[in-house]
């Protein structure tokens, strides 16, 4: 016992002497839990990539108030056991300020307690609702609450007059998510959901879903996935010449999708970030700015499209730059200044967190885009 | 329950069926000749539709030429594999070369990812998209494909089984290895063949469902397993049982999906592959054998 | 078979107390040597895997029984302490046995048919229940929370002292974990243990020998289960927060690979598997993306160069490497 009290009160005491600005030339050292690797690395790779970018690029600058920024960055493997492990490696050993990610909906509820009890703030990159919602003291995200993409879809449907639909969503975090908020928000739209299927990560051919939805009443379908599944489902979609309008999550708004699926992608309608449609929106578009330098930058570094994955990594460091500019870098000062930030355009909308609201985008955070020609159209 | 949607969920199911059993006899082959379960047969096919990519879009090739080329390299992987990694383990328990294999897996996808990266490729079909009706239901032209070259590939294996010397060598060694080796065959040469011939097999079928399932380095895990499934309800032929054990799994999955819940659909499989095993301990398609003490 | 004559056994004895004495001074002194650093956190998961390696490691190393499904009981565990205390507010002490009683009856009823099985057969069907079971946690969404996870289990509580630091749940679960070491090495030691590894050696000379084989198959099948369901429940209560993925076929792999690697039918040599594969992850961080790969090597070559198992391995690892480099000569 008095081994880990004397402890403590040697970490409280280099916290207080680290505040009080006694080593001023020490980095700011801000960890980061992503699924670099796993089912979910095509989410982790991009945001780690995208993290790194965009410190080493603020440290390029001469760092934040003088200080160079350290990003120690930690792969969960989507594995909540090992999201744990890796979040307490960040806090007690790199003794980092804050911590970017995890990336899944899963990872991110695990660390949750964690950062709670250890009082470091989360800028998380999943977009399950539930990980704001009610509000935690430390939990920030980034990424777009799946409600809002499922109320993009609804009110074009309202408004081509179609009210009974069948989904088709992924058994994982992210499709399970899609499938509760679909069915949370379609009574408010009139929308009936006549058909509720699934597929596994893995399924290599869905034609058998899609047969029992074209047998039954549905004038729709929403699938809600991340690749490769939603380009299987297009192509199975055009061999049983299913003709209903086929509408996707923001989960595959990235080129790769229309890659995949190919001539199957075109007609298909999807909410998505402003990212990929950056370079045709208004001059008078608030985010243009920063999509089109995030966008640059990573075509740069990386030889590939930014996609939206990799902008909640770059607005999770950026609204952590802008909270320790404001405020300084403890843990609760960053935090409390977190939640006052306003009107921060980033690349997933313009973010306004308040005490009460932790996700910080509006619906107007997403636009409906549609494949045409193997490129996206905005659709008005 | 309209007929139509049946013959669709059973023309699907045979389609994806067909792979199971060409994986799965993959899995038959070294079983038979080993005794071992090779975890690693799922990264053969892996290796099959990402090597094909890799020549089709890195250097060009035509597609007949990475074909060809895919499948050579993931042969030559196959026996690189055997000799560095099981030939050494003579005397080892087979539980120990279950471990070995899955190491094996580990390291063949993790090579895979670092060459390759971590995202999904698409492979052009071989000979285009446009539908064929077959009744009611759809078919593509790569399902033909697909039926084609599993019913060659399992017509070889029956031809070389029975009328080639070291076909029935290697039958040999699967009844009894010491036997074998006593009769003079070389029992670490077969090891060897039937390395070479499932590594072969399995990137061969990674190369006819890619152009379907798009490929990535991990597509092998649950290709893999549903194949090693296909070859336990054959009763661990490398014949006609492991095609039956494989298309009923397949259909199973998609009348599962169909006519009960998608959600549920490999768990139905499942339930129905353990009562199969306990009502069936040796297979679907094999006489029992009494047990050596 | 030798008879053992009842001055070597009491000596026999003596020894594994010693033995068993000095591991427990030695995990019970650990927490010192990690002054709340990370490395506690982990050695509370080592604890946990340590649980299941024992628990498995007496299926398949002492009976020779393989379970590709042994995730799923520890997942059942997790998800039914978590779900009767979070959402149904029951007592999580109490009800960390009713449910180790429910999965032990479970494994009970699935074990008569399913132990009949043998080899492969076997291997596929725990695999198939593992799947099952696993496609359930994901899709019974109104009960588990499906693929994001359960959060809100509490953590156990004492008379006034609450679980809820790495160095509580570091003595709560550690101190569980040697009550069944204990309790193992007292089994194996004793009429049941010879019996089971008369199983391992010749199910028929076994039964021959009077030992009711089926009966004890599925009995010890049932105390692993028993086993990894309370260490499912720990977990639960030690992270607060369960999902499907940490209880998928490749942890059922992981563990079977910790009691290979740790030594079939070692009771300590489960704890060094689960300690390797379990503190390993943590020293590839280093290679990053190649983590992976050196993982793969690492279990390719133990398997390969230590074939009886961490526990036997290290004076045989030396006697193969050097007989490798010697060559054909000594092989001759």
């Amino acid at each position: 016992m008095p081994r880990i009290l004397s402890s403590i009160v040697a970490s409280v005491a280099a916290v207080f002497v680290l505040s009080s600005g006694a080593f001023a030339a020490a980095p700011i050292k801000i960890g980061a839990l992503f699924a670099v690797t796993g089912p979910a690395s095509f989410l982790g790779e991009p945001e780690r990539n995208t993290a790194q970018m965009v410190v080493d690029e603020i440290n390029a600058k001469g760092g934040i108030g003088g200080h160079k920024v350290e990003l120690v960055v930690y792969d969960t493997q989507g594995d909540a056991t090992k999201a744990v492990q890796a979040a307490n490696r960040l806090i007690k050993d790199d003794k980092v300020v804050a911590i970017i990610g995890p990336s899944t909906t899963g990872d991110t509820m695990a660390v949750i307690p964690v950062v709670e009890k250890a009082q470091i703030p989360l800028v998380s990159c999943a977009a399950g609702s539930k990980i704001t919602d009610p509000p935690k003291k430390w939990v920030f995200k980034t990424a777009q609450n799946d409600s809002l993409a499922v109320a993009k879809i609804y009110e074009d449907l309202n408004k081509r007059k179609i009210s009974r639909v069948a989904i088709l969503t992924v058994s994982d975090g992210f499709g399970s998510s899609g499938r509760e908020q679909l069915k949370a928000h379609a009574a408010k739209y009139g929308i009936q959901i006549v058909s509720d299927e699934t597929y596994g990560p893995k399924d290599t051919d869905m034609t058998a879903q899609l047969t029992k939805i074209k047998g039954g009443q549905a004038q729709a379908v929403i699938c809600w996935g991340t690749n490769p599944g939603p380009a299987v489902i297009a192509r199975n979609a055009k061999q049983l010449g299913l003709k209903l309008p086929l509408y996707m999550s923001h989960g595959v708004s990235s080129k790769k999708f229309i890659e995949l699926a190919g001539d199957a992608a075109e007609g298909i309608m999807l909410p998505s970030g402003r990212v990929i449609v950056a370079d045709v929106l208004p001059g008078s578009d608030k985010q243009k700015k920063s999509l089109l330098a995030f966008v640059k930058d990573y075509q740069k570094h990386f030889k590939a499209e930014g996609d939206h994955f990799g902008g909640h990594a770059w607005d999770a460091v950026m609204l952590l730059k802008g909270a320790i500019e404001r405020g300084g870098d403890t843990p609760s000062a960053i935090r409390d200044e977190l939640e006052k930030t306003r009107g921060f355009a980033g690349i997933g909308g313009i973010f306004n967190y308040s005490s009460s609201d932790h996700a910080g985008l509006s619906k107007d955070a997403f636009v409906l885009v549609e494949i045409r020609n193997r490129d996206w159209i905005l659709v008005k | 329950m309209h007929f139509d949607q049946i013959s669709q969920y059973l023309l699907s199911g045979l389609s994806t069926g067909a792979i199971y059993a060409l994986i799965g006899v993959g899995f038959s082959i070294i079983h038979n000749s080993t005794g071992i379960i090779n975890f690693a047969q799922g990264e053969f096919v892996m290796l099959g539709g990402m090597l094909t990519l890799f020549f089709l879009s890195a250097l060009k090739l035509p597609l007949i030429i990475a074909v060809v080329l895919a499948i050579g390299v993931a042969t030559l992987a196959g026996v690189v594999f055997e000799r560095l990694a099981i030939r050494p383990m003579k005397d080892a328990s087979p539980i120990s070369l279950v471990i070995i294999t899955i190491g094996g897996s580990i390291l063949i996808r993790g090579i895979a990812m670092l060459l390759w990266g971590k995202e999904t490729h698409a492979i052009p079909t071989f000979s285009g998209n446009d539908p064929i009706l077959v009744g009611e239901a759809t078919i593509l032209p790569q399902h033909l494909w697909i039926f084609a070259v599993t019913a060659v590939v399992i017509v070889c294996t029956k031809l070389y089984f029975s009328f080639t010397i070291s076909g029935k060598a290697m039958r040999a060694c699967a009844y009894n290895r010491r036997a074998a080796g006593l009769v003079g065959i070389d029992v670490k040469r077969m090891v060897f063949f039937s390395f070479a011939i499932s590594a072969a097999m399995g990137s061969m079928a990674g190369i006819i469902v890619a152009p379907l399932t798009m490929t990535s380095y991990d597509v092998g895990v649950m290709l893999g397993l549903k194949g090693f499934c296909a070859a336990i309800i054959g009763g661990m032929s490398s014949g006609l049982g492991t095609v039956f054990g494989g298309v009923i799994l397949g259909i199973l999955e998609s009348l599962g999906a169909g006519l009960f819940s998608s959600g549920y659909k490999d768990a139905i499989a499942f339930v129905i592959l353990l009562v199969i095993l306990l009502v069936r301990p040796q297979g679907l398609f094999k006489k029992g054998e009494t047990e050596r003490v | 078979m030798h008879r053992i004559d009842s001055r070597d056994k009491k000596k026999l004895f003596r020894h594994e107390w010693v033995k068993f004495a000095l591991f427990s001074l030695l995990i019970m002194i650990l927490p010192v040597l990690f002054e709340g650093g990370y490395l506690l956190n982990v050695f509370i998961f080592v604890g946990i895997h340590t649980l299941l390696a024992v628990a498995l490691n007496l299926l398949l190393g002492y009976a020779g029984q393989i379970s590709l499904g042994q995730a799923a009981f520890f997942g059942l565990g997790a998800f039914a302490s978590g779900i009767l205390t979070a959402t149904y507010g029951q007592n999580p002490w109490l009800m960390m046995v009713v449910v180790a009683a429910a999965v032990g009856l479970l494994a009970f009823a699935i074990g008569f048919p399913i132990l009949k099985l043998k080899g492969h057969y076997l291997a596929m069907a725990t695999l198939g229940f593992g799947i099952i079971v696993y496609i359930i946690f994901n899709e019974a969404v109104e009960l588990t929370g499906g693929p994001s996870g359960f959060s809100g289990i509490p953590n156990l509580t004492v008379g006034g002292i609450t679980f809820d630091s790495d160095f509580k749940n570091y003595y709560l679960i550690w101190g569980v974990t040697l009550v069944t070491i204990l309790l193992s090495l007292n089994l194996v030691n004793s009429r049941i243990g010879r019996g089971l590894r008369a199983i391992h050696d010749s199910e028929v000379a076994a039964r021959v020998m009077g030992v009711n084989v089926r009966l004890m198959k599925v009995q010890i099948f049932a105390l692993s289960a028993v086993i990894s369901s309370v260490a499912g429940s720990l977990y639960a209560h030690t992270m607060t927060f369960v999902s499907p993925t940490s209880f998928g076929f490749n942890f059922s792999v992981e563990l079977v690979t910790m009691v290979i690697i740790g030594g079939l039918g070692s009771i300590y040599g489960s704890f060094l598997g689960a300690a390797l594969l379990t503190l390993l992850p943590e020293f590839l961080r280093a290679f990053q993306d190649y983590d992976i790969v050196v993982y793969g090597f690492l279990l390719v070559f133990m398997t390969m160069f230590m074939p009886g198992g961490l526990v036997r391995g290290i004076p045989s690892l030396v006697q193969n490497l050097r007989a490798r480099i010697g060559g054909g000569a000594s092989d001759a």
